[in-house]
C-alpha cells in the first residue's frame, strides 16, 4: 500500500526525517510514536502526498508519488481516509455535509440509511444538523472518523485522533478504529498516548513504530 | 444557464456565500449590460444612418437649374432630354411646385410666393447601379442648358456617410471594451474568492476534490451572478432606450437612437453573452489561481 524507501524530508534548510525505510502492508495495523515535534504528522503527510519527500522514494499504491499528477494525487486521496488532527471541516457546512464530502467531491451518492447507519456508528446521529464549530472536541474526532471512512477507503490515517478528547471517548474512538482495521482496512495512527497503544495491542497485533532523531524504529516490545 | 448541472450545484455549495465580490460582480455586470445596451443602440442607429445616407448617395442626384423665367420652361426640358438619353440614368423628372415648396417650408414657412421669387427649378434623377458618367454628364448640360448645375450629393454626404459608419464602428469598440473591462473585474473578483477561500479548497483537496470540481464552484457563481446582473442592466437599459422621443423628421439622428424592429432583440443577447465571458473568465482566472495554491 504505502513503502517508504530511504525517504528524507527537510524543510527551511534543517532535516526533519531522513533515512525511512517503511513498508505498511494492507490489512495492517500501525501505531507511530514519538516525542512532539519528532515529525509524526510530517510522516503521514507523506503517506496523503500533502508533502513530497526531499529525498528517496514513496510509493503509494504501487505509484511513486513525484510522478503523480494533481488530479492523480486527488484520486489516490479517495482511497484513503485521513482523520485531522485539527479535523479539517467546511465550518459553514452542516455535520452530515461534512462527512459525505468525500463523496460529494467524487460525484457519489449515499442513501440516507447508509449515512445514519455511519452516523450511529460514530454516535452522532442526533447531530447530524449541526455546524462543526457547535461540536465538542470529542464529537468532531468522531465526525472526522466517519468522514474518513465514509468512501470505504483502503488506509485510514489518524494524526492524533485522541489529542483532545478524554480517556473514554479515546477507547471509543480506538474500538472503531480496531473494528475498520478487522474489516481488512490498513489503519496507521500517529499517537504519543502510550496507554491508548498498550490497550490496542490486547485487541489487535499492532506494531509500533517511533520516530527518533529523525528515523523511524520499531519500537521496543514493551509497549 | 439550465445546462449548468447539478453537480455544479453540489460544487457551488462547497464554497461559502461570499460577502462584497457577490454583490460587486453583480453590480458590475448591470452596469456594464447597461452601458451596453446604450452602445448596442448607437451601433445600431449610426448603422441604419450609415447605411441611408450611403445608399442615397449613390443613387440619387439632381440637377439645379437657375434661369430667367422665360427660358426656364426651355432649358428644363433641355435637361430632361439630355438626362432621358444618357446611359447609366435609370429616370429622372423634374420636381413639381408643390415639391418645391415642401423643400423649403422649413426654411421659409408654408406660404411660399414660388412665383415671386428666382428659385431655381429642380430634377430628380435615379442611377442605375452601373451608374452614369459624372463628368461627361456635366460637360453635356453645360452645352445644352447653361444654367443646370448636377449636383450629386457627393460633397455633403460623403462626410456624413463617413461619420456614421465611425460612429457604427466606435459603438462596436465600445461594445468590446465593455466586454473586456467585464472579463477583467470579473476575473479579478474570481481571483480574490479563489484566495479567500484557500482553507476551503485545501480541504476540498484533502478529501480528493480535483481542480475541475473546485474551479466548477466558483465558475458557476461567477457566472450566474454576471447573468443575473447583467439581466437587471440590460432590463434597464432597454426601458432607458424605449423612454426616448420616437424618431421624427425634425428630431433627425438623436431621436432616432434606438432599436428597430428585430434591432429590440439585440439586447436579449447581452446576458447570455456576458454569462459566457464570465464563465470563461472566471475559468481560466479559477485554474491559474489552483495551480498556484498548489
Amino acid at each position: 500500500m504505502i513503502v517508504f524507501d530511504n525517504v528524507a524530508y527537510s524543510y527551511g534548510g534543517g532535516e526533519l526525517l531522513s533515512e525511512v525505510n517503511l513498508r505498511l502492508a494492507a490489512g495492517s495495523f500501525h501505531f507511530l510514536t514519538g516525542p512532539s515535534g519528532a515529525g509524526k504528522s510530517t510522516l503521514l503527510k507523506l503517506c496523503y502526498a500533502e508533502l513530497l519527500p526531499t529525498a528517496g522514494r514513496l510509493t503509494l499504491f504501487d505509484r511513486e508519488v513525484r510522478s503523480l499528477s494533481r488530479d492523480e494525487v486527488a484520486r489516490m486521496r479517495r482511497r484513503m481516509g485521513v482523520v485531522h488532527q485539527d479535523c479539517q471541516f467546511l465550518d459553514h457546512l452542516p455535520l452530515t455535509a461534512n462527512v459525505m464530502l468525500p463523496l460529494t467531491v467524487s460525484g457519489r451518492e449515499t442513501t440516507p440509511k447508509d449515512l445514519g447507519d455511519l452516523l450511529t456508528w460514530v454516535g452522532l446521529d442526533k447531530l447530524g444538523d449541526q455546524l462543526p464549530p457547535q461540536l465538542s472536541g470529542g464529537e468532531r474526532q468522531r465526525a472526522a472518523l466517519a468522514r474518513a471512512v465514509i468512501m470505504s477507503p483502503d488506509v485510514i490515517l489518524a494524526d492524533e485522533p485522541t489529542g483532545n478528547v478524554d480517556w473514554e471517548m479515546s477507547l471509543r474512538l480506538l474500538t472503531l478504529l480496531v473494528e475498520l482495521n478487522k474489516m481488512g482496512k490498513t489503519v496507521l495512527v500517529a499517537t504519543h498516548d502510550l496507554n491508548l497503544i498498550r490497550t490496542a495491542k490486547a485487541q489487535v497485533p499492532a506494531r509500533v513504530l517511533r520516530i527518533a532523531n529523525r528515523r523511524v524504529q520499531l519500537a521496543g516490545a514493551d509497549l | 444557464m439550465n445546462g449548468l448541472r447539478r453537480s455544479e450545484r453540489s460544487a457551488d455549495r462547497v464554497v461559502p456565500p461570499t460577502g462584497p465580490t457577490a454583490w460587486l460582480t453583480g453590480f458590475t455586470a448591470a452596469a456594464m449590460a447597461f452601458l451596453a445596451v446604450f452602445a448596442l443602440a448607437l451601433s445600431l442607429a449610426s448603422g441604419r444612418l450609415a447605411d441611408r445616407w450611403s445608399g442615397a448617395l449613390s443613387q440619387t442626384a439632381t440637377v439645379r437649374i437657375s434661369a430667367p423665367a422665360d427660358q426656364m420652361q426651355a432649358q428644363v426640358a433641355a435637361v430632361l432630354d439630355v438626362l432621358t438619353t444618357t446611359p447609366g440614368i435609370a429616370s429622372a423628372r423634374a420636381l413639381t411646385e408643390e415639391e418645391t415648396r415642401a423643400l423649403l417650408e422649413p426654411w421659409f414657412g408654408p406660404d411660399l410666393p414660388l412665383d415671386a421669387l428666382p428659385v431655381p427649378r429642380l430634377v430628380e434623377l435615379v442611377e442605375t447601379p452601373a451608374g452614369y458618367d459624372g463628368e461627361g454628364l456635366r460637360q453635356r448640360l453645360a452645352a445644352e442648358a447653361p444654367g443646370a448645375v448636377l449636383d450629386d450629393h457627393t460633397r455633403w454626404r460623403r462626410p456624413l456617410a463617413v461619420a456614421a459608419e465611425r460612429l457604427r464602428l466606435l459603438g462596436a469598440l465600445s461594445l468590446g471594451l465593455i466586454g473586456a473591462s467585464l472579463a477583467t473585474m470579473v476575473t479579478l473578483s474570481a481571483s480574490a474568492a479563489l484566495a479567500a477561500n484557500a482553507q476551503v479548497i485545501r480541504v476540498l483537496r484533502l478529501v480528493g476534490a480535483q481542480d475541475a470540481f473546485i474551479a466548477r464552484a466558483f465558475v458557476r457563481r461567477f457566472t450566474l451572478r454576471t447573468f443575473w446582473g447583467a439581466s437587471a442592466g440590460a432590463l434597464a437599459g432597454l426601458i432607458g432606450v424605449a423612454l426616448l422621443p420616437s424618431a421624427d423628421a425634425a428630431g433627425g439622428f438623436l431621436t432616432g437612437l434606438g432599436f428597430q424592429g428585430a434591432g429590440w432583440l439585440w439586447p436579449f443577447a447581452l446576458p447570455p453573452v456576458a454569462g459566457l465571458v464570465a464563465f470563461v473568465a472566471t475559468r481560466i482566472a479559477a485554474f491559474a489561481k489552483l495551480r498556484e495554491l498548489t
